[in-house]
């Protein structure tokens, strides 16, 4: 017996993804590539800009309600957060933070496929994460924070400690999630600590399966169009308070770890969840 | 491999030097975050601290990078502040900024330092939303994830006007590692490309910065230097409680008009199509 074809939602474009998570027919997008709002800074760095800069803001709804979605174009320089990127990440979370504020309710979902700040733009990326981080905060008490991580591309830097502060964390299996990426951490530390070419040690670590079963995200997804839209518009409803905020259960799980022999993936899993519903 | 610079003193110096010299040290956490209470004129101002402790139990972390258990920590101890306060009289909470990076390690990440620094940054904006002015006070580097964690959720951000007081995303070994040049190719980019400078009187000709304190010994303070630096957190500690919550002067400062005008531009225009014309 065949199953149906899925539809990847990882391979599509940030419009694309977007779009399909969005009711039928209510997808618009603001600052779009017609506006040519570009980096402003790597042009004088011989890289070419792209006339988006690599973020797509729509507006529609999402399960009849208004909803935005910021989605991070992976393909284009690693989806890396420009000041420009960046700043229409946290201008649409801040407009849906006036919206709420106004007693006008805005679903807010933002689709991280990135590697961090842009190095060509450092400082500027870096404020404009942390701007981020303060919009979700901040909206957060309004509205639930529904974040999706879908691609290869994984979601790091920065924007890692964005997508933990989301109230509710997607990933998919061949997902990453982690402050530090692999490549970083076997420089920084050498190859004793991590080999960043060996994808089952890099996956036992941060890929999405583990991510969920750690308690780091909340829905192991599969890379399916129909099933994460679904998701996304169950995502709103009955959502327990965030997990960055749960500070004194995950400070106790982390003193319950020897530093010195921390456990394996697998047994962690175990450790952390023992005794819990999951 | 990176090599083992010795760790800055410079956190835990100013951190004693506002503090009447306290240690700051707390029980049950660990020796790398470091709080202690110390008025400011008639303001009592919470101060926390990132140093360095050669025997912490996550070896990644022993050189004043900020690591699992600081940033928990960190999160602990202001979360506590705002409940201890209740919103009656939000405290004025101070983070004394000299970090070299985020820990980068195989622990860490199993760990989830993305969660533990987020769980701070958290913290940090929450207690800025419940009224607590909360000020960063960069001494030395404030790079990267380690600044997220702790320092760069403050409403208002004041830097000593010092060669060693240094922000960006990656530190310049890194970056010139990962960029494939060298740390002299990446200082010439930086005169060119502001945001890709390391030097704080660039940093704060983006607009980030509410004060640059200029003339301050900031490896030696004296007394007359400690006096200058608390006559500036005060100045800045009303600020904070005159202006909003939200991180807006960020936008709203003479500099940022200039050097932010894109992070200006892509608001106004997407405020200006939110709603359907």
């Amino acid at each position: 017996m065949s199953r149906p074809a899925r539809d990847s939602f990882s391979e599509l474009s940030a419009r694309e993804r977007a779009r399909v998570l969005l009711d039928p027919g209510t997808f618009r997008e603001l600052l779009g590539p017609f506006e040519r709002m570009k980096s402003p800074w790597l042009p004088r760095q011989g890289v070419v800009a792209q006339a988006d800069d690599g973020v797509v803001v729509a507006r529609g709804r999402i399960g009849g309600e208004d909803a935005v979605i910021a989605a991070v174009e992976g393909a284009y320089q690693g989806g890396s957060i420009g000041e420009v990127s960046g700043s229409k990440i946290a201008g649409a979370l801040e407009l849906a933070l006036r919206d709420c504020e106004r007693g006008r309710r805005v679903r807010p979902v933002l689709l991280l496929e990135t590697g961090g700040v842009r190095l060509q733009e450092a400082n500027l990326g870096l404020a404009a994460i942390a701007e981020i981080h303060a919009a979700i905060v901040a909206l957060r008490r309004h509205v639930p924070v529904v974040c999706v991580v879908a691609g290869l591309v994984g979601c790091f830097g920065g924007m890692s400690l964005a997508a933990a502060l989301c109230s509710r964390l997607i990933i998919t299996r061949p997902a990453r999630l982690g402050m530090n990426g692999p490549e970083v951490i076997e420089q920084e530390a050498g190859i004793g600590e991590l080999d960043a070419m060996d994808a089952r040690e890099v996956w036992g670590l941060m890929g999405g399966e583990q991510r969920v079963a750690t308690g780091f995200a909340d829905v192991l997804i599969e890379d399916d169009t129909v099933a994460i839209a679904a998701e996304v518009r169950r995502a709103f409803d009955n959502v327990p308070p965030p997990r960055s905020e749960q500070v004194d259960a995950w400070s106790a799980r982390l003193a319950g770890i020897d530093a010195q022999h921390p456990p394996e993936p697998r047994a962690l899993r175990a450790l952390w969840l023992r005794g819990e519903d999951h | 491999m990176s090599t083992a610079a010795a760790p800055s003193e410079r956190g835990l110096r100013w951190f004693q030097a506002l503090t009447g010299g306290q240690q700051g040290l707390l029980p049950g956490t660990t020796r790398t975050v470091r709080m202690a209470d110390s008025p400011i004129g008639r303001e009592p101002a919470r101060y926390l601290a990132v140093v360095p402790d050669a025997q912490n139990r996550f070896p990644r972390a022993r050189g004043g990078e900020v690591g699992l258990d600081e940033a928990w920590a960190l999160a602990r101890q202001v979360r506590r502040t705002i409940a201890e306060d209740g919103g009656a009289s939000p405290r004025a909470i101070i983070a004394i900024v000299d970090v070299a990076s985020q820990a980068y390690g195989r622990r860490e990440e199993l760990l989830g330092i993305h969660l533990a620094g987020a769980a701070a940054a958290d913290a940090y904006a929450s207690a800025r939303l419940a009224g607590h002015p909360v000020l960063a006070l960069l001494v030395g580097k404030a790079m990267s994830g380690a600044f997220l964690t702790h320092g760069y959720q403050a409403n208002r951000i004041l830097a000593l006007d010092s060669p060693e007081v240094l922000v960006h995303a990656m530190s310049k070994e890194s970056a010139a590692r990962v960029t494939r040049r060298s740390v002299e190719a990446l200082e010439e980019l930086g005169r060119s490309i502001t945001p890709m400078a390391y030097d704080v009187r660039s940093f704060a000709s983006l607009g980030l910065l509410h004060t640059l304190i200029e003339g301050i010994n900031a490896e030696a303070p004296g007394t007359d230097d400690v006096e200058r630096v608390r006559a500036e957190l005060a100045a800045a500690i009303a600020d904070a409680r005159a202006g909003a919550r939200d991180l807006s002067s960020r936008l709203t400062s003479q500099a940022a008009r200039t050097t932010r005008s894109a992070s200006i531009e892509v608001r106004r225009r997407l405020a200006q199509s939110w709603d359907v014309p």
